[in-house]
């Protein structure tokens, strides 16, 4: 049996792929077995590592070598001088841009250091399902350091010197939030944790709850000691139910620990955790709307203040705080503040976990230090853009942000940036879009999703969405004038002024984005009647080359509304006032013949 | 297992759970056991983790190969489900993606039984605060 | 998979079903939506009927518990099919293509969102974000999740539950 003493591993991503990297595989595994060193190393072909912008990548094994920019020629280098005489190639290894330095192991670039895991710092690595484990990771170290060794306004002036602001989206500082929930007395207070993660294509809150419950109850409990709460809730999306079922165990296992429950530590301090369910409303991600609905009410929204800090959950003083802003609250007493606000930026402390989704290859959850910029991000981590497609825009902040081009890219992200540069944290959702995609088709799709999610109180939301959502359907169907540009900006500024909740409030923000950045492609569908990105089918047009038409007749025969005609073997037509552009034709041609335009 | 009623009771029951921990990754008999964490979110279970860790357990009992395959969360490699992380004895964990039953098998057959590397391993890409 | 309430009337063990379920969350109007959550697990659907015995045992107007089910979109007044259908059109999704998919589940079942089709099989509906962005476009049939769909695929799918 061969008994493999190097490994050398060849990124198969599709960035590296697109430069070459099959071809140096293949010269790898040549190499090698005309060397008579098949039995000593083996070439492997890997999943991508990420840093498609350096890429081909190529890693040697056991000793971390990281090879940049390789090409299929570099291989029989590579074996000579490194596998063969152990002496790295120098010229591929990466260079560090600041100190101008090669760096030949992985674990010590820019890079690989950009991601720092807080908030997911156990997803992943332990079983969610077993208390010991996260007890192993130092849980509930923090609770106790809390309840035996601190009081708790000095847990709250921690809290507040860490810089920790609300991951939910406003980006509220958290310390401050508790401090105002600290001085209302009452017979009975609520901490309440907001998992309704409504923004779709965000999904960190479903991966704390399912991957690391114990680290929020665990926040539960020191935010219900600092504020002086012993009833905690959660509010949960129905549609997680594995998230509710992980959250059920761990709270059970809590309770017989006594981690939950009478005289935590033996302390005079008691906190209990109960789980309400919401039912698919994007509103109730509002924390009044979030308090009506878990009192079994319709989740609209009321006037504040005042706030729930004042009168929430029953009338109570109730803190709401969201899942990831939780998840940061034990390692920040375990660490210390002064640890925490040394990562980030001056007014955006710690980390942030963002969904990235859309067109990037590496669509998956990653967590970066606050001050990360866009290009670091999608194009380092994400692996770039699908299948060598333009970079167009990055949604950001969900329904309630806006899309940032690439004009954006070297931003750094923190909350104030993002709100300057047009959009908003929000939950943490990144949408990446392509050429392909139609920046008025966006706005309607949003605007479509608020009209739908508006809770009708506020006549601003109710109607304003409305008819900001008519606007943008007339002109994607080529109905459009210059006038109505106009008017989507003034109700846009309208809602916004003056809607009730942050729903209605934030709602035209996608709009008022696309129309700053892509104001050309809105005058594109409304002045000359065309979608540049051929997304939206009532503005294209299917034409038939006649070049290149064989008259094979499969067009039209697949026309469900006969507007193809001609004899067979000769150049059919598309007749426009009788085509409903659905584009049958165009995916049935097997010739490339029909365009679409 | 007896309810913690002091600081002292967690430091002692973490001390325990930390060796237990170390000896799942360390192992006692460092040439027989293997650790395999299966990524089992909402993501990993549609695209069929619950087969791949079912057909682990039961191919690795199957072959008499020692190893404790355990469920774990979100991995944030949500491109490439099913991802297990496997943890030879001595050695640096490695991820691997799309799992299916039959890539598991090629994993237990190739991986862990002659520490051959197979296609298809996704670089960690991240630091835990551990190491800051 | 819908209970069938013959004659629009309840049996008397449907009752003691919704008035054990009640009874179970302390009879308490705050948890009207975890009562309606569990009660729809069990009838697979809140009829006037059943919203008119919760109210009874809740002590509120039956206008209350129907403005909360009209409310949420989880909720539904009408019987979802044998495998009911959900198409996501969550902002990955929808960029992915959801939208095409959608087309083709309407085409292929000759349903629009929101119908059932005549022999009860399969109901056809639309939500937002399910939280698995990585494998959009997502399908949802029961509480199997299906990634990566392409409207090629569609047919297959649904052939599994013919």
């Amino acid at each position: 049996m061969a008994k493999y003493k190097m490994h050398i591993l060849c990124c198969g991503g599709t960035g590296c792929r697109a430069s070459k990297s099959d071809e140096i595989l293949e010269n790898f595994k040549k190499i090698i077995l005309e060397k008579n060193l098949d039995d000593e190393v083996q070439v492997i072909q890997t999943g991508c590592f990420g840093f498609c912008e350096k890429g081909p990548i190529v890693k040697i094994l056991p000793d971390n070598t990281f090879y940049t920019e390789v090409t299929p020629e570099d291989a029989l280098e590579i074996v000579e001088e490194h596998v063969i005489k152990g002496r790295k190639v120098k010229r591929l290894l990466y260079m560090d841009p600041d100190k101008k330095e090669h760096i030949s192991d992985s674990k010590h670039m820019n890079f690989y250091k950009k991601q720092i895991r807080i908030a997911l710092r156990n997803c992943g690595f332990i079983n969610p399902e077993n208390i010991e484990e996260y007890i192993a990771r130092d849980g509930y170290m923090a609770i106790g350091k809390c309840l035996t060794e601190m009081t708790p306004e000095q847990v709250i002036a921690e809290i507040k010197l860490s810089g920790l602001r609300g991951r939910g989206g406003g980006g509220f500082p958290t310390g401050l939030k508790w401090e105002f929930a600290s001085k209302y007395h009452d017979d009975q207070k609520y901490v309440v944790c907001n998992a309704d993660e409504g923004d779709p294509g965000a999904f960190m809150d479903r991966s704390i709850l399912e991957g690391d419950p114990h680290s929020v109850l665990e926040a539960m409990a020191i935010c219900g000691y600092s504020i002086g709460a012993n009833k905690g809730l959660i509010y949960i999306r129905a549609e997680y139910p594995l998230a509710i079922e992980r959250l059920k165990i761990a709270i059970k296992q809590a309770k017989e620990y006594g981690l939950l429950g009478d005289n935590i530590f033996g302390t005079d301090f008691s906190f209990d955790i109960t789980l309400r369910l919401g039912a698919g409303a994007f509103v109730c991600g509002e924390e009044t709307a979030l308090i009506h609905s878990m009192e079994g009410q319709r989740g609209e929204p009321t006037p504040k203040p005042p706030f729930p800090a004042e009168s929430g959950f029953m009338k109570k003083p109730t803190n709401v705080n969201n899942v990831e802003t939780f998840a940061n609250i034990p390692v920040i007493i375990n660490k210390g503040a002064n640890w925490f606000n040394k990562i980030g930026t001056e007014k955006s402390k710690g980390t942030k976990v963002f969904a990235l989704a859309g067109k990037i290859n590496n669509v998956g959850l990653i967590e970066v230090p606050m001050g990360t910029t866009l290009r670091e991000v999608i194009y380092e981590i994400g692996g770039g853009i699908k299948s060598g497609k333009e970079f167009k825009a990055v949604q950001t902040g969900g329904p309630s942000g806006g899309c940032l081009t690439k004009d954006f890219l070297d931003t750094p992200i923190d909350y104030d940036n993002l709100v300057a540069a047009g959009s908003m944290m929000g939950s943490g959702g990144m949408i990446v879009m392509d050429e392909d995609d139609c920046m008025v088709s966006i706005a309607k799709f949003y605007m479509e999703f608020i009209v739908e999610e508006s809770c009708g109180k506020c006549v601003p939301c109710r109607l304003g969405t409305k008819r900001l959502y008519e606007i943008l359907e007339k002109i994607t169907r080529g109905n459009g004038t210059m006038e109505d540009l106009d008017l989507l900006k003034n109700l846009s500024k309208t809602v916004k002024a003056t809607s009730l909740c942050g729903l209605g409030q934030t709602a035209p923000n996608p709009i008022l984005s696309t129309l700053n950045n892509f104001y050309d492609e809105y005058v594109a569908h409304v002045r000359d009647k065309k979608c540049p990105a051929g997304q939206c089918r009532h503005l294209l047009k299917f034409e038939i080359d006649p070049e290149k038409c064989v008259g094979c007749t499969v067009c039209a025969r697949n026309c469900p509304v006969n507007a193809i005609t001609g004899t067979v073997k000769q150049p059919h037509t598309i007749d426009q006032e009788i085509c409903i552009k659905c584009g049958a034709c165009f995916q049935k041609c097997k010739f490339g013949a029909i365009s679409k335009k | 297992m007896k309810r913690i009623k002091s600081l002292d009771d967690l430091k002692k029951l973490s001390k325990n759970a930390k060796n237990k921990f170390d000896l799942r990754e360390k192992a006692n008999d460092p040439d027989k056991v293997v650790q395999i964490k299966v990524a089992m979110a909402t993501c990993g279970i549609a695209s069929g983790a619950k087969e791949t860790m079912d057909f682990l357990i039961e191919e690795l009992d199957r072959q008499s190969i020692k190893a404790i395959v355990t469920q774990t969360g979100c991995m944030g490699y949500c491109y490439a489900e099913p991802t297990i992380e496997v943890t030879m004895p001595n050695n640096d964990p490695i991820v691997f993606g799309y799992v299916d039953t039959k890539k598991a098998k090629e994993i237990v057959e190739k991986y862990i039984k002659k520490n051959e590397l197979v296609d298809g391993i996704l670089p960690v890409n991240y630091e835990t605060i551990d190491k800051q | 998979m819908a209970v069938i309430i013959e004659n629009n009337t309840l049996k008397p063990e449907q009752i003691e079903k919704i008035k054990n379920i009640c009874k179970s969350h302390g009879n308490n109007e705050n948890n009207l939506i975890n009562i309606l959550h569990e009660t729809q697990s069990t009838f697979g659907y809140l009829p006037k009927e059943v919203q008119e015995v919760i109210a009874e045992e809740l002590n509120i107007p039956v206008g209350r518990v129907f403005g909360v089910v009209t409310f949420y979109s989880f909720f539904t007044m009408v019987p979802k099919g044998e495998h009911p259908i959900s198409i996501c059109l969550g902002t990955a999704c929808y960029v992915r293509g959801a939208e095409k998919i959608l087309e083709e589940f309407k085409k292929e079942l000759g349903l629009e969102v929101g119908q059932t089709t005549k022999d009860g099989k399969f109901s056809l509906s639309c939500l937002r974000c399910i939280g698995a962005c990585g494998l959009a476009p997502v399908v949802m049939i029961g509480e199997k999740v299906y990634g990566r769909v392409t409207p090629a695929s569609v047919k297959d799918i649904i052939a599994e539950y013919k």
